[in-house]
């Protein structure tokens, strides 16, 4: 009876070591991974950052080039991407929420959505393309039509062309899901009670959702938010496709000027093999990740700031 | 003092009412507004459709001018060179065989140590490390993929080059090795949260039964875990394919069909990349290629995330 | 206050009163069918709730008392499959009717929830958040408004220094009577608690049921309870629910003591639920 052969204990303990081991020794790797990564990059970039590698445009010598078309068009392609992803997403994630009812058409909406966001960001470049910048062809080969005077902010051409807005409007698409799922988990995490409060006194659901769901789900909406545009501001595949030019030598001035933003200038310098442009790139990723860094740091700060406990 | 203070407050009657009409067309408005923010999404994916449908068909099908290069050689095709001189070649093989490689080599490097990171953190870490230990992982998956390209070529690419003598400038393993960097956090953080939505009960049992930490680790909350890692993997492994920037940068220019790592190899979005910061005029046969090129990836990243979202559901309906 | 309500009063139901006594009736229902999907919670029930007094349900989990409640401000709307036929009428006034503004049904028919849901905003906002709903006020009537049902609901005096402060930071007990007070500053005639001491300690239970009997000279109350002695101590009137039935309802003190029904003197005795 007491013949089953059994694991001798020492082993068992033995297996436990070693995969305790094999567990430090993956997390190290990954953590090693991202110090050799920062270091690296800083090595390669810090010495050519100043006020001048700021301030320049773009220039055939690395020595006087600069940063500033693509970093003010990333901030113009961000703005525009959030003025329009955010109440768009945000607005869709409340209706899945509190507005419809479980049914064919949401859950398909909802299928969609997940699918979209596997969608990868080069396919909504082409979509952005064809949509934002050319209409679907329409007046292909002709002169564009021209709305309000070149000097107002809001002149418009239509088809939109490689003009910053139909850069942000690509983004937006890019962030689109993520600005979506990050709010509906948002306004999920919002406790029924206080919605049942919230009818029993005779709300309709819209008061309800903008006195009530929307304020209490705010800090998480916003977080949700910035990292979905922390997301936008990375991109470079889409800008690639709408045709940013390679050397941009002034900084937007409406919605229809040419664009490139920083991750387009990153790769553009990155491709070439002379020493001096990949310092400039170096450079240039060490301005595009303190930017990320302090989208990070911002989203953590609106979390505390925001942070009320529900219930 | 409460008991004589019981009236009913009136001073509501002292306000103006707000008439249910007003309340209601506001309702109305507001709703429709947001459904048709939500219907947004549908005519996204149907624009992604239409557009990568009609342009496809004209390649498959020909031109106004010159005849379409086919479905079936298309897919079947183990040539591809469309900008050489002479004869032009469209099978889409040997982009998909780069980006196959490029994908095998980064699920090869990120998956393992994704998912033993994760159970590091879910099951081990002490729970200020984890803390840590995941914000490092947020740093890294905010990071632009541009960045990781430009890693791949300027530390990872000569760091191989000191191995043996075969790696060029460009090729697969480089640019794999930075595409598994880029998706790591991904699986770490998923397949976390797999393993955290494990009931602790089930833990408790294990160890109370003898099990080590080990044991209780991979016999029991693994496998529990195991659909949500499953998907955790699949949604990874589509970012890897339709990962563009990375492998723009350091897989190189060369379709073929290779096995061989330190070969170059161009995968489906870079030949993307290249038509598109190439000078092909805009009604040319290797344009519109980009867009059966497009349309072939977009099915394949919708297959694999179809699948990740079957797999996501069943594992909701194990906990619910 | 009814003054706001668009619905029409039917004069001859309006009047009515409960039978051999001139008590009028704010709520009746008869044969009241209650349903979700195919299952059916409520059969045929009818039973008359008197204006300014404390009505009681009692009787076992699932009995489908809690079901009632929910129908008379239709809150059951939110629950999908959820229907009924039958009648139940507020003042004489189909409650049922497609034709109902639930918002304004809502407003006159106010709830307590079984565990305080305080809204993650000030203690003036919680209360203010009915009143804001249905009226435009100025800023004093407003707080002068606040002031009257935080004062209603007992719970002025420990609240006036920090109507600012979060509602969240009050006692289990306070949060309860804070939901009171929220609930009657719209101007209701009826107040729905749905086992509104469950989640509280004696000490806070005691109080909110010493303002439950105060709050009566003013509302219509019907309350629903686990607690059979908190039944005895607090309504004037109790009804027994049992399996979806409505089996007995009379004078609490008579259902108490000398039950009718062989049910209601197991339940009522302990003798099972």
């Amino acid at each position: 009876m007491t013949d089953v052969p059994h694991v001798p204990v020492a082993r068992r303990l033995l297996a436990n070591r070693l995969f305790l081991a094999t567990c430090v020794f993956c997390t190290g790797l990954a953590v090693c991974v991202l110090a050799v990564l920062i270091v690296s990059i800083m090595i390669d970039g810090v010495h050519r950052l100043s006020p001048d590698f700021i301030a320049n445009f773009a220039s055939r010598k690395p020595d006087q080039a600069g940063i500033r078309a693509p970093l003010v068009g990333s901030i113009w392609v961000c703005t525009i991407c959030a003025l329009t992803a955010l109440p768009v997403g945000v607005g869709t994630a409340i209706f899945l929420e509190e507005f419809a009812k479980r049914g064919r058409l949401t859950e398909f909406i909802r299928i969609n959505i997940s699918n979209l966001s596997g969608v990868p960001s080069i396919v909504y470049g082409i979509i952005g393309l064809t949509a934002f910048s050319r209409f679907f062809g329409w007046r292909a080969g002709a002169e564009p039509i021209e709305l309000g005077s070149p000097d107002s902010l809001l002149y418009l051409r239509l088809p939109f062309g490689s003009s910053v807005l139909a850069g942000g409007l690509t983004l937006a698409l890019v962030v689109l899901p993520i600005v979506i799922v990050a709010s509906q988990e948002a306004i999920r995490a919002v406790p029924n009670s206080l919605r049942q409060g919230a009818l029993a006194l005779g709300s309709t659901r819209w008061q309800m959702v903008s006195r009530l769901t929307l304020p209490a789900s705010l800090p998480m909406v916003m977080t949700g938010a910035i990292l979905a545009m922390s997301r936008a501001i990375g991109e470079a595949a889409p800008i690639l496709v709408l045709g940013a030019p390679l050397m941009v030598l002034e900084t937007p001035a409406n919605l229809m000027s040419e664009f490139t933003v920083l991750p387009m200038q990153i790769f553009n310098w990155a491709e070439r093999s002379k020493a001096s442009f990949q310092e400039i790139a170096a450079a240039a990723i060490i301005v595009q990740l303190a930017v990320l860094m302090s989208f990070n740091a911002l989203a953590i700060l609106v979390r505390q700031r925001l942070q009320t406990p529900l219930q | 003092m409460a008991t004589s203070a019981v009236a009913a407050p009136t001073s509501a009657a002292r306000g103006t009412p707000i008439p249910r009409s007003s309340r209601d067309r506001s309702e109305r408005v507001v709703k429709s507004v947001l459904l048709s923010f939500s219907l947004l999404s549908i005519v996204t994916t149907f624009s992604i459709v239409v557009v990568l449908g009609i342009e496809a068909w004209e390649f498959f099908t020909g031109f106004p001018d010159k005849p379409g290069i086919g479905l079936v050689p298309f897919l079947t095709g183990t040539e591809w060179s469309p900008l050489l001189g002479g004869e032009q070649k469209f099978g889409v093989l040997p982009l998909i065989c780069g980006t196959l490689l490029v994908t095998v080599i980064a699920g090869a490097f990120a998956l393992p140590i994704g998912l033993v990171t994760a159970i590091f953190l879910s099951e081990y870490a002490p729970s200020r490390l984890r803390l840590v230990l995941k914000s490092a992982l947020e740093v890294l998956a905010g990071v632009p993929t541009v960045v990781y390209g430009f890693f791949a070529l300027a530390v990872i690419t000569p760091a191989l080059q000191r191995f043996s003598d075969a790696f060029g400038t460009w090729n697969a393993l480089s640019a794999g090795l930075a595409v598994g960097i880029m998706i790591l956090p991904i699986v770490c953080s998923l397949s976390e949260d797999a393993l955290r939505a494990v009931p602790q009960s089930l833990r408790d049992g294990s160890s109370a039964l003898g099990g080590t930490k080990f044991d209780t680790s991979v016999k029991v909350v693994l496998p529990a875990a195991l659909s949500g890692i499953m998907a955790s993997f699949l949604l990874a492994l589509t970012r890897a394919i339709g990962e563009t920037m990375i492998v723009a940068l350091a897989a190189g220019s060369l379709a073929q069909i290779t096995m061989n790592p330190s070969n170059q190899v161009q995968t489906m979005t870079g030949w993307i990349v290249a038509i598109f910061t190439g000078d092909a005029q805009a009604n040319s046969v290797e344009y519109a290629s980009s867009y059966a090129v497009a349309a072939t990836l977009f099915l394949m990243t919708l297959a694999l995330t179809l699948a990740g979202t079957a797999i996501l559901k069943r594992f909701r309906e194990e906990y619910e | 206050m009814t003054m706001m309500s668009p619905m029409q009063t039917n004069p001859t139901t309006a009047a009515a009163t409960m039978p051999g006594t001139a008590e009028p009736i704010s709520i009746r229902a008869a044969g009241f069918d209650g349903f979700y999907g195919s299952f059916q919670a409520l059969k045929g029930i009818s039973l008359d709730i008197p204006r300014n007094q404390v009505t009681a349900f009692i009787g076992p989990s699932g009995c489908g008392k809690s079901t009632f409640l929910r129908w008379m401000n239709r809150m059951n709307d939110t629950i999908a499959g959820a229907r009924a036929s039958g009648t139940l009428t507020l003042d004489g006034e189909d409650i049922l009717a497609r034709s109902v503004d639930v918002v304004d049904l809502r407003r006159r028919v106010g709830m307590v929830f079984q565990r305080p849901n305080p809204f993650p905003k000030s203690i003036f906002d919680n209360v203010a958040f009915g009143p804001r709903l249905h009226w435009r006020h100025s800023r004093a009537d407003l707080e002068d408004l606040v002031e009257q049902s935080l004062r209603s609901a007992a719970l002025w005096n420990e609240v006036k220094d920090r109507l600012h402060a979060s509602a969240l930071g009050l006692s289990g007990g306070q949060q309860q009577r804070l939901c009171i007070a929220r609930a009657i500053a719209g101007g209701p005639e009826v107040l729905l608690m749905d086992e509104p001491c469950s989640a509280l300690d004696p000490k806070s239970t005691a109080s909110v049921e010493e303002l439950i009997r105060e709050l009566r000279t003013a509302y219509t109350i019907v309350i629903v309870t686990h607690n059979m002695q908190q039944a005895s101590r607090i309504s004037d009137r109790t009804a027994f629910f049992f399996e979806g039935s409505l089996i007995e309802a009379g004078q609490t003190e008579t259902l108490f003591t000398n039950p009718k029904s062989k049910q209601t003197e197991d339940y009522v005795t302990g003798r099972f639920g």
